[in-house]
């Protein structure tokens, strides 16, 4: 009995010293890992933003299994970790959990919403940033074919693919637009060789412009749309510059400004329901050097146009997970 | 040359991988300006040093006791089934399904029937590369591989398509009532006065998957179906001159190894997630492949490779709490643990026995 509880004792002691010192902010990424080249690479370029300029210091932890999660979670609280942002929907169900017997912790997590008094989830409208850029595939596409590739088949990349295809079918009613997802299991968002083999078939198929949301997957997709001298487009970061002249935009999603705007905040973040939407700045379509050649006047013009009509909320962009149907594409 | 002595074999020989093992993680840790002392303490005070690391540890090891012993009785037949992740995939869907759709009045009968559900689907889905491999010859490494990839297609439609609650961005299931949550590990233990934390996913399922080791070795060496396997395996001609009949027990090797993969499932989905997620069964399927290999295909091996691997996972993701390893090096040193203790036992084993024949022959 003494023994087990020095055991426990000591093991406690090792917890707290080993996890970082107290009151430093935490971020969490999901089982992609940090360096995805997507979106958990911008997670961890916000963290690393907010360390530059503080001065500070955070933990920072990659998942390697389910039952971790909640483990994690409650390990950091312990430690004394405020606020905790984590990245991905995966997490919400565990945070659920965890989030009631820690109330003096504050909690951070992107893409789901989870509705205890100590949490702040910020969602963004990836169908509104897609429409933008199926606005402008469908403008710059001369065969009137494009194709959407996505990682896994999972309801927030029909998210994507429905705003895409709604963005398409807006300027061209009679576009095809072809969907194709990577895989069915988690390599499907690192498959760069894949992401290559599909873009290939779609450009087969007469695709003239192809938008990839797939996390690692974009980069062969990107190079194959190179290769095959017709446009893409990239997802989560800008990645107009992976092929100068030749990505036609990047849907940014600035996970980045979410994880930064948490660790500015840090004990003191304002808990509920943030959407970071087009008004935002949450989710854009990229303009710079790379593509200034490629993005034409009616094109710019078009795009801020629906800018405009989404913000003002004059031009609603279906969210396919609302409902799980999209209008303008069958998954 | 003299044979080791039985304690050599079953203690030394285990025992002296795993320091040269540690070894090399040090040496590694080290080169990467990290204290390894530190780092191995971590990992062991983390994983056996508190009744709730230890909890995890015996999770982990849970699952891992029904994938080897799945492996390893399949094994035994001369049949390398590889596809135990695809049917403990199905075995969780039974599981889910049994959980979800049928009102039970109690966690007891909730968990009968999830084991039920879970090896029927398990069992189900190792049957067709069975009935393929006896009656076609088709092999069923790359049958049973292959079912993994058309598991996790299944598992990925279902989930976005049909179990999915509405508005949901989480591809999976609904939460199960609360009502059929199994009694935790520490609860159990707490009843006959052991003090075991409960903040941790260890559940009933460990004993039933001790029991289920018990189980296994007495089916495979006191009944005749264990004896039609192992004859199976050593010697497929003499086996069939003896009237044992290839097709039958292909299929029941195969039945018996998909429905154990599928009781994986209890433990992981009914005893912890409470949910079906997409990647319920997270690779355990395969790393019961290496359990029944160290475990030497023997139930009570595997149970003893099983909690070592269960210290590998949760001594792993202690040290990437307590440390700023990344996770890639902490999959290298999970890595060299298993090269060494699994693929690397006769490099000692050799060595030892000079040694031995040395020591005796001064005697």
């Amino acid at each position: 009995m003494t023994l087990m509880k020095r055991l426990l004792g000591a093991s406690a002691v090792l917890a707290l010293s080993a996890v970082a010192a107290l009151a430093d902010p935490a971020i969490i990424y999901d089982v992609g890992g940090k360096n995805d080249k997507s979106f958990n690479q911008s997670a961890s370029e916000g963290a690393q933003r907010w360390a530059t300029e503080t001065g500070g210091t955070f933990k920072e932890l990659e998942m390697q299994s389910e039952a971790q999660r909640e483990q994690a979670l409650r390990q950091l609280a312990e430690a004394g970790a405020n606020p905790i942002v984590m990245t991905g929907f995966a997490f919400g169900d565990a945070l659920n959990a965890v989030a009631p017997d820690y109330p003096d912790t504050k909690f951070a997590i992107i893409d789901t919403e989870v509705d205890q008094p100590n949490v702040k989830s910020v969602m963004f409208t990836e169908d509104q940033g897609s429409y933008l850029a199926g606005m402008m595939a469908a403008m710059a596409s001369k065969t009137g074919v494009v194709g959407f590739i996505g990682g896994m088949d999972v309801p927030t990349i029909r998210r994507f693919g429905c705003g895409y295809a709604q963005g398409v079918k807006a300027v061209n009613a009679d576009a095809t637009v072809i969907i194709n997802m990577t895989g069915t299991d988690g390599s499907a968002w690192n498959n760069p060789v894949k992401g290559a083999e599909i873009a290939k078939s779609q450009i087969s198929q007469k695709a003239d412009v192809i938008y990839a949301a797939a996390g690692g997957t974009g980069v062969g997709v990107l190079q194959a749309a190179a290769d095959g001298g017709i446009l893409s487009i990239g997802v989560d970061d800008n990645q107009n510059p992976l092929h100068p002249g030749q990505v036609l935009t990047s849907m940014v999603k600035r996970v980045d400004n979410a994880v930064y705007e948490a660790f500015k905040a840090g004990a003191d973040l304002t808990p509920g329901l943030t959407v970071m939407d087009l008004a935002a700045g949450g989710v854009d379509v990229a303009m710079d050097d790379n593509n200034a050649a490629l993005v034409t006047p009616e094109m710019k013009a078009a795009v801020e146009d629906a800018r405009a009509k989404i913000t003002s909320g004059e031009l609603k962009v279906h969210n396919y997970t609302t409902d799980s149907t999209c209008p303008a594409a069958t998954f | 040359m003299d044979k080791l002595p039985r304690w050599a074999d079953v203690v030394l020989v285990p025992l002296i991988c795993l320091i040269i093992a540690f070894v090399f993680c040090g040496i590694l840790i080290a080169a990467i300006g990290q204290s390894p002392l530190q780092a191995i303490w971590i990992m062991i005070d983390g994983s056996f040093g508190s009744t709730n690391g230890l909890g995890y540890t015996l999770y982990y090891a849970t699952n891992f006791i029904f994938t080897g012993l799945a492996v390893s009785i399949a094994f035994q037949a001369s049949l390398f089934n590889i596809g135990g992740e695809g049917q403990a995939t199905l075995g969780g869907l039974g599981v889910a399904l049994s959980c979800l759709l049928i009102p039970w009045p109690h966690w007891s009968l909730a968990l009968l029937g999830s084991l039920a559900a879970g090896a029927a689907f398990g069992a189900a889905w190792g049957f067709l590369p069975a009935w393929l491999q006896a009656k076609r010859g088709s092999h069923i490494v790359i049958t049973t591989m292959m079912f993994n990839f058309i598991a996790y297609a299944l598992m990925n439609y279902v989930l976005v398509n049909l179990l999915r609650p509405m508005g949901s961005m989480d591809p999976a299931s609904a939460r199960f009532d609360k009502a059929y949550n199994l009694p935790k590990l520490g609860d159990i233990l707490g009843l006959v006065g052991i003090p075991f934390s409960s903040k941790n996913p260890a559940n009933i399922t460990f004993l039933i998957a001790i029991a289920l080791a018990v189980g296994v070795w007495a089916l495979l060496w006191h009944t005749r179906l264990g004896y039609a396997l192992r004859a199976f395996g050593k010697q497929e001609k003499a086996a069939l001159y003896a009237g044992i009949d290839p097709v039958k027990i292909t299929i029941y090797a195969l039945l018996l190894s998909g429905g154990i993969s599928g009781l994986m499932a209890v433990n992981a989905v009914q005893g912890a997630a409470h949910r079906l997620v997409l990647n319920s069964v997270e690779g355990a399927g395969f790393i019961g492949i290496a359990v029944a290999l160290m475990g030497r295909n023997h139930p009570f091996g595997i149970v003893i490779a099983s909690i070592l691997f269960g210290f590998l996972y949760e001594g792993g993701s202690q040290l990437a709490m307590g440390t700023t390893i990344p996770r890639e090096v902490i999959t290298v040193l999970q890595a060299l643990v298993i090269l060494f203790t699994g693929a690397l036992p006769y490099m000692v084993q050799k060595p030892l026995e000079h040694l031995f024949a040395k020591f005796g022959g001064a005697k």
